[in-house]
């Protein structure tokens, strides 16, 4: 049995762990909130434009696009996202596993594949798997800004563009609710659009719908990247908070199993003491 | 105010601006636009630029990057990457950027992107016209 002081002092060093996982768990809420606000914030965009896309897609005809091609797949662009840090429980591993899967099924059909990895996480995971890795982005922000999003797409549509890929995919977490999260494959080049209704109001294009739409189209890729972003990072930060609650719930039980045989190793002390002072009168009066 | 339209301007970061206006001028692809009461439907292209729009007497400002704008059944809906009020204009930022901008397209380095280079040029003047549209009111 360890003695009473080893107890106390194994006691302190959870307590205090205790103390650092339910700031972590306060922070990742507090980020996961700021967000949210920012994933309903861009609701309204992402609404509209997807409405004037259909307008423009059902009024024009058959369209055509240089982001719309579908070409013989040969080589594929995966982006995986993750955290840069930690501590989120299986945050990280369940997308990185995912996108090793998709690689190798690519593999496997003489694919080209190329990694360009969002998060620190995933470019340690890749290069420790010996992946092919384009570029690397580390360091987003906790709540991600239209820029971030409009640099990531730039560099993915300028390579589309130059035939480097025929089809580019996204590796990331779905936020389902605060406590779970989905990890998808989502393809973003070449673009899928669903074909609307026709309108009956007769829109009047300026320019040209077909320029219209090429205008358009960078932006909603801008727009879907800056909205997967957001979503992701919210399933990081709803990721971390519940690793941290779960982290401070198990330092409350095993502070208070800890507790108890403080207790009693202190019981069995005085107990042992009690019986040695009574042993000792024993052998006095004797 | 009878003949009114409802003006709102959406960025992706949030929905910046709803309103009840009289007028509007846009800087669309094809040059300056005005809206006013019963237009036709219409779906346009944005350039960075100034928007301006009428209250009653009153004229509002703001500095728009590229977009769309949608008008129908007198509802406008102005979709751009950034939209900023005069007060929001960080002029020394744009002021950098203005002569970041310039420089580029002065020396003409090979690899330049010269339509991003423009692009990022109007952006910054559009900001510096709005900002000094709050000094003179």
């Amino acid at each position: 049995m360890p003695s009473v002081r080893d107890i106390k002092r194994r006691m302190k060093s959870v307590e205090s762990i205790q103390q650092i996982t339910k700031a972590m768990k306060m922070v990742a809420a507090s980020k996961l909130r700021r967000t949210q606000t920012a994933v309903i914030r861009s609701r309204p965009y992402t609404e509209k434009l997807q409405e004037i896309l259909h307008k423009i897609v059902a009024s024009a005809g058959e369209i055509t696009h240089p982001l719309l091609v579908e070409r013989p797949v040969k080589a594929v662009g995966i982006i995986l996202i993750t955290a840069d840090k930690g501590l989120a429980g299986g945050y990280n591993a369940r997308v990185q596993k995912l996108a090793l899967e998709e690689a190798t099924r690519f593999a496997e059909q003489e694919i080209e594949v190329d990694f360009i990895a969002v998060g620190n996480k995933g470019h340690d995971f890749l290069k420790r798997r010996e992946q092919k890795i384009k570029t690397d982005i580390v360091g987003l922000n906790d709540v991600p800004t239209f820029s971030e999003a409009q640099r990531l797409s730039k560099l993915i549509v300028d390579s589309f563009l130059a035939g480097e890929y025929d089809r580019v995919y996204l590796v990331y977490q779905e936020f389902v609710t605060t406590v779970q999260q989905r990890p998808v494959v989502k393809q973003l080049l070449p673009l899928l659009y669903e074909k609307g209704e026709a309108e009956e109001k007769e829109y009047i294009y300026e320019p040209a719908p077909q320029e219209v739409l090429s205008i358009l189209l960078p932006q909603y890729i801008n727009n879907t990247m800056f909205h997967i972003l957001t979503e992701t990072k919210a399933s990081e930060h709803g990721a971390r908070m519940t690793a941290m609650t779960s982290a401070t719930d198990n330092a409350e039980e095993m502070i208070e199993k800890l507790n108890l045989s403080y207790n009693r190793s202190r019981q069995a002390a005085i107990t042992r003491e009690i019986s040695e002072i009574v042993g000792g009168a024993d052998a006095l009066e004797a | 105010m009878a003949k009114v339209l409802k003006l709102e301007v959406v960025t992706p970061e949030r929905v910046s601006l709803q309103v009840e206006i009289n007028s509007l001028v846009v800087p669309a692809t094809e040059g300056s636009l005005g809206v006013l009461y019963n237009h036709a439907p219409l779906i346009t292209g944005l350039e960075p630029g100034v928007l301006q729009y009428r209250q009653g007497e009153q004229t509002f400002f703001l500095a728009i990057s590229n977009g769309f704008m949608e008008v129908a059944d007198n509802l406008i809906t102005v979709l751009v990457d950034t939209a900023e009020k005069p007060e929001e204009i960080d002029v020394e930022r744009a002021l950098a950027a203005k002569e970041r901008a310039e420089k580029r397209l002065k020396e003409q380095k090979p690899g330049l992107d010269v339509h991003r280079a423009e692009l990022a040029l109007h952006r910054a003047l559009a900001r510096l016209k709005v900002a000094d549209y709050k000094n003179v009111s």
